[in-house]
């Protein structure tokens, strides 16, 4: 086993890193602070590391996303290919798409770098859809953790954002699209809109000053927004402490889990580089945006299969639904609502509403208290409810955004497509809302059945009298925890509209409405059941529960008796 | 050779010898029956007369006995060219299937014989585009990148930036071009069919055309930097970094957290 030559260097190392320790906190005083970190406990779930997997492909964006810039050229300078790819031979171009085209097929590795950086971007904002959407669901956005929801909100935004300069940057025909439809959905801004638009492009557009301004906002202000609000959320996460999922002993008091060092240390050291594993496969397996098929930017040609990346898909869908009869021409000024309400009010309202739940949902709870333990979706229907209508009018626009690939694909026709979504943008959400609602409660009922007649065992007992019964075994305390200790929220009381002296009240009719949104939350609800209804269940089902108790017990016994019979045969 | 020898032949062997003897001699014989009919590109009276006859038996319930057309069902052919026989029928379109947005294109109906002779026949109605020769159409002789070009301003829009197809309205579509044959995409620009504009010389020269073919020809080269997923652009990108990124990583989410409460 261990052989006595290996302790003595063990020791050496165990000194140097104490030396070397010790001389850090001579100078820093960081011990303290490194033992705090060390010793902070975060509870283990796997949906927990969502968020981490959105900070790490954030890292390998920051990494891909420094050597690219050794070789990009944020220019708009036109120049002619004379590089080797044969089907842009000679051809016009920018100094910006010249230098994608040559660090693609010139620089070695250029173009994994870039396909690894195109697919972290994709897998960036899709982790942080799922994160956000995880936080959702769970109710991990109440009290005290409104402000994190704002900042994970401002950070999916900006995200977006990244994303969008920096698919822009290559100057290529398909992201030049892209900007075009950027360019008109600024100007449908009644008054401020053709202002923008000049201010942004400098001058008509395209301009040549835009490739240089993305690039600054892409590799300067949007990465340092980003990373300084990383850190304001990671040090909330900390300050606050992690949620939990319910289970015995966790309460909104305390936080059980596991320590930061050794547990966590390892498993998001080792997480990061699954994370950056599975990008960097992607990029070297799989083809993305490939500029050299779409051709330097030029106005006038827009190809089949034009679309944005997935995260901005849902408002070319929302361009793509709208029927165009809405332009209004008033006073001989064009107001486009055909572009302002799906492109510009559309995103507005949805992103609002993203950023303003907490909130929303505090009004229908009027619940003060702090949550640090976590909901099961479904103990909170009509929450599980809206967020998967959110989620289904966001897919019915992606696939109207996408509705020419489809229609390629299932051999349809678009005009019937495009009629059918219409249709199902406003009816499945509220069909999902109604379907998600009904599931939750269903499970909520389930689960109260098991907590008062246990589990089924699927033994079925014929008692002396010929009564034929199936043996129920009860809950663990564990598991009854579980599915009994969650909020039960009422609607809130609406007090009267006038007082003792019969003025009318101050205030009244902000109190109605949040009396109605918490009905709208809270009246159709299944109540966790209370220790009252468990010992009556109990008592009713005595004879079961204690005939099936003494029946396995008897049965063991004998099982036991077998097994005793059987052990010397088998010897 | 010794071990051979003393192994006992099966009792089929002289059965599967003689099948493949006869499987030889068929392949061999259509080989040699197709390379002399390419070679004659000139239509003889002979031709005709066979087209005219295949004509009558395989078109003319739609178009007509004298190719005249039918009001509402199948336009005329008087004056469309052997180059439009040669694609409607050496692709498979024609006999046309069904009725519908537009005709597939299904398994090839006759050999190129026959739709040389009918070719010959509808080009006998009137002059028409005819086939082009080998050299109009060979990508190597062709400027990919000004094909490129032309391909952005001219066909990208309905058949994407690397041909590889799109929807049209009405369940029309713009087929995929990687398996066209340089010909037919040659035709294709010439006589515009179903959906498509014509792209007559005056408006794409001969030389742009094949210049076009080199472009599409240089995708059938393989994608730089992997599968391209269809070629379709950002939605199957996106589809993909969700089902396969996404789905791995979170796979390995429930395997790193299985230990967990």
């Amino acid at each position: 086993m261990t052989d006595t030559k290996t302790l003595p260097t063990a020791t050496r190392l165990n000194r140097a890193a104490g030396a070397t320790a010790n001389w850090a906190d001579e100078r820093t005083s960081i011990g303290a602070f490194t033992k705090f970190l060390a010793r902070k406990i975060f509870p283990d779930h796997w949906s927990f590391m969502l968020g981490e997997v959105a900070l790490y492909s954030f890292i390998v964006l920051l990494l891909s996303g420094v050597i690219l810039t050794a070789f990009f050229v944020p220019s708009m300078d036109f120049v002619h290919y004379e590089g080797e790819f044969a089907q842009l031979k000679g051809v016009e171009m920018s100094k910006a798409f010249e230098s994608t085209i040559h660090m693609s097929f010139e620089v070695p590795g250029g173009l994994l770098m870039r396909q690894i950086h195109h697919w972290a971007a994709l897998i960036f904002t899709a982790a942080i859809v799922t994160h956000m959407a995880r936080v959702f669901f769970t109710g991990a956005f109440r009290k005290p953790r409104e402000i994190n929801w704002l900042i994970g909100f401002t950070l999916m935004i900006l995200s977006l954002a990244a994303g969008f300069t920096g698919y822009s940057l290559p100057d290529d025909v398909l992201s030049g699209n892209g900007l075009r439809i950027i360019d008109g959905v600024i100007r449908s801004i009644p008054i401020l809109g053709s202002y923008i638009s000049y201010w942004l492009f400098g001058g008509e557009f395209p301009g040549e000053a835009l490739i240089p301004r993305m690039f600054t906002a892409h590799i300067l202000l949007i990465p340092a927004l980003i990373l300084s609000l990383i850190a304001v959320h990671l040090f909330l996460v900390f300050l606050q402490k992690h949620t939990q999922y319910p289970g015995p002993g966790r309460t909104d008091k305390n936080v059980v889990g596991l320590p930061l060092f050794p547990v966590y240390t390892a498993k998001a050291g080792g997480f990061f580089f699954v994370v950056f594993g599975v990008i960097a496969l992607l990029g070297a397996l799989f083809q993305i945006n490939p500029v050299w098929n779409y051709g330097p930017y030029d106005p006038s040609p827009v190809s089949a299969g034009t679309q944005p990346d997935w995260y901005m898909l849902f408002i070319d869908g929302g361009l793509r639904i709208m029927p165009g009869q809405v332009e209004v021409v008033l006073w001989g000024y064009t107001l486009s609502l055909n572009i302002l309400i799906p492109a510009v009010i559309m995103p507005g309202l949805f992103f609002g509403f993203l950023a303003l739940y907490p909130w929303i949902e505090s009004w229908a709870t009027g619940d003060r208290g702090e949550r640090h333990v976590l909901d099961r979706p479904r103990n909170a229907p009509v929450r599980t409810g809206i967020g998967v209508a959110l989620i289904t009018f966001y897919v019915v626009l992606v696939l109207e955004g996408s509705n020419d690939i489809v229609a390629n694909l299932f051999r349809l026709s678009i005009n019937d497509l495009t009629i059918l979504f219409r249709i199902a943008v406003f009816a499945l959400p509220v069909l999902a809302f109604w379907v998600t609602k009904r599931i939750a409660m269903g499970l909520q009922r389930k689960d109260r059945e098991l907590v008062l007649h246990g589990h089924e065992t699927g033994r079925i007992v014929r008692f002396d009298n010929g009564e034929y019964i199936e043996v129920h075994e009860p809950l663990s305390d564990e598991e009854r925890w579980m599915l009994v200790s969650y909020q039960n929220l009422k609607p809130r009381e609406l007090a009267p509209e006038h007082n003792e002296h019969g003025v009318r009240r101050k205030g009244y009719r902000w109190d109605r409405f949040k009396a109605a949104l918490s009905r709208f939350y809270y009246e159709d609800r299944v109540e966790p059941v209370t220790p009252a209804e468990l010992h009556e269940a109990h008592e009713h089902h005595k004879a079961e529960i204690e005939g099936m108790a003494a029946r396995s017990e008897a049965h063991s016994a004998a099982r036991a008796d077998a097994a005793a019979d059987k052990a010397p045969a088998d010897a | 050779m010794r071990r051979l020898s003393l192994t006992r032949y099966h009792r089929a062997a002289p059965l599967v010898l003689l099948f493949v003897l006869l499987a030889g001699i068929t392949t061999a014989a259509s080989f040699v029956q197709s390379t002399p009919a390419s070679a004659t590109a000139e239509a003889s009276a002979d031709d005709i007369s066979e087209g005219s006859k295949l004509f009558a038996a395989n078109c003319a319930t739609c178009h007509g006995l004298d190719a005249q057309g039918t009001e509402g069902v199948a336009p005329s052919l008087i004056g469309v060219g052997a180059a439009a026989v040669d694609f409607q029928v050496g692709t498979g379109r024609m006999p046309m299937q069904a009725s519908g947005p537009q005709a597939i294109a299904k398994t090839v109906q006759f050999n190129q014989d026959q739709i040389d002779q009918l070719a010959a026949y509808v080009a006998s109605l009137a002059p028409g585009p005819a086939v082009p020769d080998a050299d109009a159409v060979d990508p190597a002789l062709g400027n990919a990148a000004n094909g490129m070009a032309l391909f952005r301003t001219n066909c990208a829009m309905c058949h994407g930036s690397v041909g590889g197809g799109g929807a049209l309205t009405q369940g029309k579509y713009a087929p995929s071009l990687w398996a066209t044959t340089p010909t037919h995409i040659y035709e294709a620009m010439l006589v515009g069919p179903q959906s498509m504009p014509v792209f007559n010389n005056a408006n794409i020269t001969p030389e742009d055309k094949r210049d076009i073919i080199a472009y599409l020809d240089e995708q059938r080269n393989g994608a730089p930097g992997g599968a391209a997923l269809g070629a379709i652009g950002p939605v199957a990108e996106g589809l993909w970094a969700w089902i396969l990124g996404m789905g791995i990583i979170v796979g390995f989410t429930v395997w790193i957290g299985v230990r967990s409460s």
